[in-house]
């Protein structure tokens, strides 16, 4: 009767023998002897869809949008098939009183069997009333939902970090999920980002569904498997900041040749997201692909570092790295000697040639 | 008991039985609406009131107004990208920055990817379950369904009976399996829903089909913009470059990026002449003697323009979007419109949470202020956490009232069709005509929740088709050797005049946008938005005139009223947007003092 995550599989074309294969490679990823493989075959082919509160609170829905935007899996299958989306004022038939409703229901009879999934965050000043869901303060709907959760997921940067709305000076007093006074202690995923990328978002309901248990989290409670590394560490036009070819101004030779825009503001050395590994819209491209640095989107007040076109001054704060800004430095000596630096110690790493880097290649 | 009749020519009763919605769900942002209903169960009186604010005009003040976009676009994420377009274009006209001619073509196409984007979406999945019923489709005969659809739209590939029957079981374990997801607490036994059960079928089929194709169309503006929603912007142009088959052209807008974009447009086009405009006309069919929600419609019209077809140009008669307003159903005068007339757009708060020093008085938007002031009125039921019935007397609202000229006006795909209509333009014309013939109704149908459903739809046709112009207008400039894409004279801040104002607008997809700035000394001191929903969804003014929202509701017929399913069609065929529509400014540098922190 109910679609299990078995039936889901076997509808997108995976045979039987390679559904229990991943039930076995599932049960080795968990530390679990293969004994256990027949019994996470049986809770995949029998088991409910997990019910899911997806609240609202002061945000603009770019999550949700970007979520629809998935492409693997697609929205409609983790909608149909591996959630059971019960609230979710975005998408949700049922209005007023009949929505209010969903949520009582859900949280009485699957007592800390949901999960409840946040964009958006709870305004705390002028009462709460800066955000009103059914003539009441968000935040009180949001702590009645999360008493009886079994884990919260931030969705994006808002209901992780603040976002927006709660940059200087935070008129409102947004205040992100976890630092909300009086909030169940559950457990937090944080996927940060404005919005964060549509498969990032569905591979970690996935994760939960799939693994039946919380991703590993970073210590500012980010799935590490896409939240470890920085953009800059992969991303393609790296070889040009190490051999110090930037843009100097939009439009110029430099940017139609797709080089380093480093110059340009780019916050890509200090934001840890997987734009420049998953990408974008099913792998399209991603903001520096497309000629525009990176705004830090997933960073924790990225709204209030300074303007997105200045230069990173230090970011040697991150490990082995030489500071970063010698590179960027305007004076040809200086980047030749800072790429020298540069490149000296990143060799321990990736056993590259000093040799190899062109200072005053800007010239 | 409050009887009255409205300047602008309605007539309220509060006596009978006040009916609340809150939440309005399928929007953008939150929004609560009550009504009062006679004994007839007809709307007597209404009240439209945005429930939410967060005050990104005040964040914005001292900042860099390049940065600006970013802010602003972060308004909304649905319509993601008009504001931060609406941003730019204002920083550029308060510093008199010409873009190039590429810039243009790939800013329309964008905005134009989310007209067709956002339209789509709202019609099947904001605003599809107010007319079609996904229980219902259970009953359905997929033969039936196959044979409707191959009637509607024979050219749509999709249209044999295996394929509906194959979404009908998926349908059918997903109700049996008892956890109805989205589809939950609906009203799927009222009788306001009028599709017979293989068109139901046929609607969410391709409500399905619809979820996984729109996410290819905003792939467009990943290619120009990086990502989306939120794509990057650029004062003075756009961030991509240009590289056709010069060095490095693999890491630029080159030949393979164009045919992707190239390839999107075509299927885009297809898919709403095959699959949205076909369900629309043939669920419009089966409504069309519902004919309630007209409100402001008949009477007060308002569109700003949008699309210039040459880069720089904004008076009307560049713009590919009419602009121009409609006042007293006088649809044989189009009134000029001027965003920088102080007398024109003015803001007005007595009946919403906010203060002015004199609230008899409206604002334009370059002189206006705002300090949020939450109190409600002695005749609210309940209390200032916990409303249950709000106070319409006083105010109840975190949307302001702009007028134009004094009207309450409508604003969005409709107000640009009937504008364009009444100009006499060609494409806009046809497309009415051909609507209004395929119905067989008259021209006073257009005035209705069903006309504004109507113009969503063949808008989001003549955008699609729109961008297939500018893509080749692109490609005819890059052939004629020009590839420039950013103008960065003015980029440094250090060639800025110490003070300057501007005004950027856009038609976004829910309406008229404009953006209003003042630049000192290289920094913004003062920023105010006036979004399509703050028209739309806006609260009575010191007149007593009321919104668009609530003009709509008045006189409809709910079938039962603790189902209000009329309510919500009514409300979506405006497809609300309230993270835009709530909004506040603090021009002359007032701390936000009046805040209370608890």
């Amino acid at each position: 009767m109910i679609e299990t995550f078995y039936d889901v599989m076997r509808r997108q074309g995976i045979t039987r023998r390679s559904f229990l294969k991943f039930c076995s490679l599932t049960a080795a990823s968990l530390g679990l002897s293969p004994a256990f493989a027949p019994k996470i075959a049986h809770a995949m082919e029998t088991k409910p869809r997990i019910p899911v509160l997806w609240l609202h609170g002061l945000e603009c829905t770019c999550c949700s949008e970007s979520f629809i935007r998935s492409g693997h899996p697609l929205a409609k299958d983790v909608i149909l098939s591996m959630l059971s989306l019960d609230y979710d004022d975005t998408i949700m038939a049922a209005a007023g009183h009949n929505a209010e409703a969903i949520v009582t229901e859900i949280v009485e009879k699957y007592k800390g069997n949901y999960i409840l999934a946040v964009e958006g965050n709870p305004p705390l000043a002028e009462d709460g009333m800066y955000c009103i869901i059914g003539g009441k303060p968000f935040v009180e709907q949001l702590k009645y939902a999360a008493e009886s959760c079994k884990a919260i997921i931030s969705w994006g940067s808002c209901a992780s970090w603040g976002c927006v709305q709660a940059a200087k000076p935070n008129p409102t007093r947004a205040t992100p999920v976890h630092k909300v006074p009086g909030l169940a202690d559950k457990p937090i995923i944080k996927v940060p980002g404005c919005p964060p990328i549509a498969e990032v978002m569905t591979a970690v309901v996935a994760y939960l569904l799939t693994f039946d248990k919380l991703p590993t989290l970073d210590k500012q409670g980010r799935p590490q498997m896409f939240y470890s590394q920085r953009i800059h560490d992969k991303c393609y036009r790296r070889p040009h900041f190490d051999a110090g070819q930037f843009v100097e101004h939009w439009d110029d030779e430099a940017a139609r040749q797709g080089q380093c825009l480093y110059k340009m503001g780019c916050k890509g050395p200090t934001t840890y997201n997987a734009c420049s590994t998953v990408k974008w819209n099913e792998g399209t491209s991603f903001p520096i692909q497309s000629g525009h640095g990176c705004i830090g989107c997933s960073e924790d007040g990225f709204w209030d570092k300074g303007s997105f076109y200045q230069r990173l001054t230090d970011i040697n704060q991150f490990g082995i790295e030489a500071n970063a800004d010698a590179v960027g430095g305007t004076a040809a000596a200086v980047v030749g000697a800072g790429v020298a630096v540069h490149a000296g110690l990143t060799a321990l790493h990736r056993a590259k040639q000093p040799g190899d880097k062109q200072p005053g290649a800007e010239q | 008991m409050t009887v009255r009749n409205t300047p602008n020519g309605f007539h309220l009763n509060d006596a009978g039985r006040r009916v609340v919605v809150d939440p309005v769900t399928r929007i953008e942002g939150h929004m609560r609406c009550e009504v009062n209903i006679d004994e007839d169960n007809i709307i007597r009186n209404a009240i439209s009131s945005g429930t939410m604010w967060r005050g990104l005009e005040v964040i914005l003040k001292g900042r860099d107004p390049r940065d600006a976009w970013a802010f602003v676009q972060r308004i909304c994420g649905v319509c993601t990208g008009t504001h931060a377009l609406t941003s730019v274009r204002a920083v550029e006209d308060a510093l008199n920055i010409k873009i190039p001619e590429n810039a243009n073509s790939i800013r329309n196409i964008m905005q134009l990817s989310l007209q067709a984007h956002d339209h789509l979406v709202h019609f099947y999945h904001l605003h599809a379950l107010d007319w079609v019923n996904p229980v219902n489709a259970l009953k359905a005969d997929p033969n039936a369904t196959s044979a409707l659809q191959q009637q509607i739209s024979p050219s749509h590939p999709k249209s044999s009976p295996g394929y509906f029957r194959d979404t009908q079981n998926r349908l059918k374990k997903f109700v049996e399996s008892g956890q109805l997801g989205p589809f939950k607490n609906g009203y799927w036994t009222n009788p306001a829903y009028l599709l017979p059960p293989e068109a139901d079928l046929l609607a969410v089929t391709h409500y399905l089909e619809a979820l996984d194709f729109q996410k290819d169309i905003m792939k467009i503006r990943t290619v120009f913009g990086g990502k989306d929603p939120h794509p990057n912007w650029l004062v003075g142009g756009v961030p991509c470059a240009i590289n056709i088959d010069g060095i490095g052209a693999v890491g630029a807008i080159n030949m393979e990026r164009l045919n992707l974009v190239s390839s999107i447009i075509d299927r885009t086009i297809t898919f709403i002449d095959q699959v949205y405009i076909p369900d629309l006309l043939a669920i419009a069919q089966f409504y069309k003697g519902w004919m309630y929600g007209g409100g402001l419609s008949g009477t007060s019209l308002l569109a700003y323009g949008d699309i210039p077809d040459k880069a720089n140009d904004y008076s009307a008669s560049n713009l590919l979007m009419p602009r121009g307003a409609i006042i007293n159903g006088d649809l044989t005068k189009v009134h000029e419109v001027d965003l920088t007339d102080p007398e024109q757009i003015k803001e007005f708060v007595p009946h919403s949470w906010y203060s002015y020093p004199d609230e008899a008085i409206g604002l334009h938007p370059w002189d206006g202020i705002t300090e949020p002031n939450y109190k409600i009125g002695p005749n609210t039921k309940g209390d200032r956490t916990h409303i249950k019935e709000l106070d319409e007397a006083a105010k109840y609202s975190w949307i302001k009232a702009p007028r134009w000229r004094g009207h309450a006006m409508e604003v969005g795909p409709l107000a640009r069709y009937v504008v364009g209509y009444a100009q006499g333009n060609k494409e806009i014309t046809e497309q009415i005509n051909f609507v209004l013939k395929t119905l067989d109704v008259p021209v006073s149908a257009l005035f209705s929740t069903l006309g504004r459903t109507a113009a969503r739809g063949l808008e989001a046709q003549w955008a699609a088709g729109k961008m297939r112009y500018f893509m080749d207008k692109m490609i005819a400039n890059i052939k004629a050797g020009d590839l420039a894409t950013a103008n960065v004279e003015r980029w440094d801040p250090e060639t800025w005049p110490s003070s300057v104002k501007g005004v950027g607008f856009t038609e976004a997809p829910r309406g008229a946008l404009g953006h209003w700035l003042k630049i000192e000394d290289s920094k913004i001191a003062n920023y105010q938005c006036v979004v399509p929903t703050t028209w739309n969804g806006s609260p009575r003014d010191q007149q007593g005139n009321i919104g668009a929202f609530e003009a709509a509701l008045m006189n409809t017929k709910v079938e039962r009223p603790e189902e209000p399913v009329e309510i919500l069609r009514t409300l979506h065929s405006f497809d609300p947007c309230l993270a835009c529509s709530t909004h506040v400014i603090s021009p002359d540098g007032t701390e936000l003092t009046s805040v209370k922190v608890r």
